[in-house]
């Protein structure tokens, strides 16, 4: 939730990575990590498996510096995509001022996309709320791999409300920053 | 979500201020922070240099968010207090109003004994102060408002600058 502190000038606003296991969340977080300066960002933690897949969170805070004297700041956030950790992932979901929707493009992945969309709508309702109300983009993530649904079929199976959709690539920075600035500039517009 | 925004104003804020720093002084800690259930850090004092605050902030929320969901599993409703015991080093974590946390980090210069009577009596008064300022939410100045609304274009130069 966002936190504005008119003493200290401080604004926080709380982003979350969703979507399903493997979908690229964790990928996401690492690339914006690795491109931004030291004095943007901050230390990134990340609760994992040894296996390296989330286990909790991963989290990275994001300074977007003074804007009129007031400290901006991004707490980006990945729920563990892993259908058996709701409970860890509905932790990370409370309070979220914006969401990142990251599908997984592969078509073997369609069912697991779907299952993950259902889960986030179950999830929010248990906060009363309803996805149409939640700032949220989508990203279709793993775009260089081979058999892949097209654009126009994941956004016909996962966008039914026609938010924006970036085309990306994890894991060589494709359409990060911009999923990431869209996501940013709707929280904002919305505040 | 929007309709959780947390808003602290100068008077508030400062009095939560003044009640963290006396803690840190009548329970001999070493650091108190002050932090609420998404890990925004609201304020802190005592010895904080050496230590991460942000990762902190983050690390003791979601502690605090995992221990209640093993409450509820167990047929509690929460754990209003969690202890870590370390070497050297303690923390202490208690729930106040509105899920904010108080986080003690204390030595062999005091003890749990003293840590938890300070926290239990600071967390009364703090908790009366925060639901007076959730409380009273609403009622924010029209040219506050104005101003924030200012704000969002300049973070969109600011994205656009940062974020190509
Ligand atoms: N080829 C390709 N591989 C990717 C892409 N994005 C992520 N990956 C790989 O997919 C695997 C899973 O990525 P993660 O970022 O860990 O996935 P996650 O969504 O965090 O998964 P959970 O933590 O289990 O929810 C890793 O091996 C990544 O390197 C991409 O765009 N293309
Ligand atoms: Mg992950």
């Amino acid at each position: 939730m966002a936190l504005i502190n008119y003493a200290t000038r401080e604004i926080n606003f709380k982003i979350v990575y969703y979507g399903p296991g493997l979908g690229g969340k964790t990928t996401n977080l690492r690339w914006i990590y690795g491109e931004l300066d030291q004095n943007t960002k901050g230390k990134m933690i990340t609760l994992a498996t040894e296996m390296d897949r989330t286990l909790f969170f991963d989290f990275l805070p994001v300074d977007l510096g003074r804007v009129r004297g007031f400290q901006t700041r991004l707490r980006l956030y990945t729920v563990p995509g892993q259908v058996f950790y709701n409970a860890t992932r509905r932790i990370i979901l409370r309070g979220a001022d914006g969401l990142i929707f990251v599908a997984d493009s592969q078509r073997e992945r369609r069912e697991d996309n779907l299952d993950s969309l259902r889960n986030l709508k179950d999830n929010l309702a248990t906060f009363d709320l309803r996805l149409p109300d939640v700032p949220y983009v989508m990203q279709y993530n793993k775009r260089d791999l081979p058999n892949l649904m097209t654009v126009a079929e994941m956004d016909e199976l996962l966008n039914p409300n026609r938010v924006p959709y970036f085309e990306s690539v994890a894991t060589q920075g494709i359409g990060i920053f911009e999923t990431l600035k869209e996501i940013a500039k709707t929280v904002i517009r919305k505040f | 979500m929007l309709i959780d925004r947390i808003k602290l104003f100068e008077s508030g804020f400062q009095a939560i201020k003044e009640n963290i720093e006396k803690l840190l002084q009548q329970s001999d800690a070493k650091a108190v922070l002050l932090v609420d259930r998404d890990g925004n850090l609201i304020t802190n004092a005592g010895e904080t240099e050496k230590i991460d605050l942000e990762s902190f902030a983050t690390l003791a929320a979601a502690d605090f968010a995992a221990t209640s969901q093993l409450a509820e599993l167990i047929g509690e409703q929460q754990f209003l207090t969690l202890y870590h015991q370390g070497e050297r080093d303690h923390l202490y974590f208690q729930a106040l109003a509105r899920n904010i946390i108080i986080a003690v980090i204390f030595d062999q210069r005091t003890t749990l004994g003293l840590v938890r009577v300070r926290v239990k009596h600071a967390a009364q008064t703090l908790s009366k102060i925060l639901e007076d300022i959730f409380g009273g939410q609403e009622q924010l100045a029209p040219e506050e408002e104005a101003r924030i609304e200012d704000i969002s274009k300049d973070i969109e130069d600011e994205l656009d600058r940062l974020f190509g």
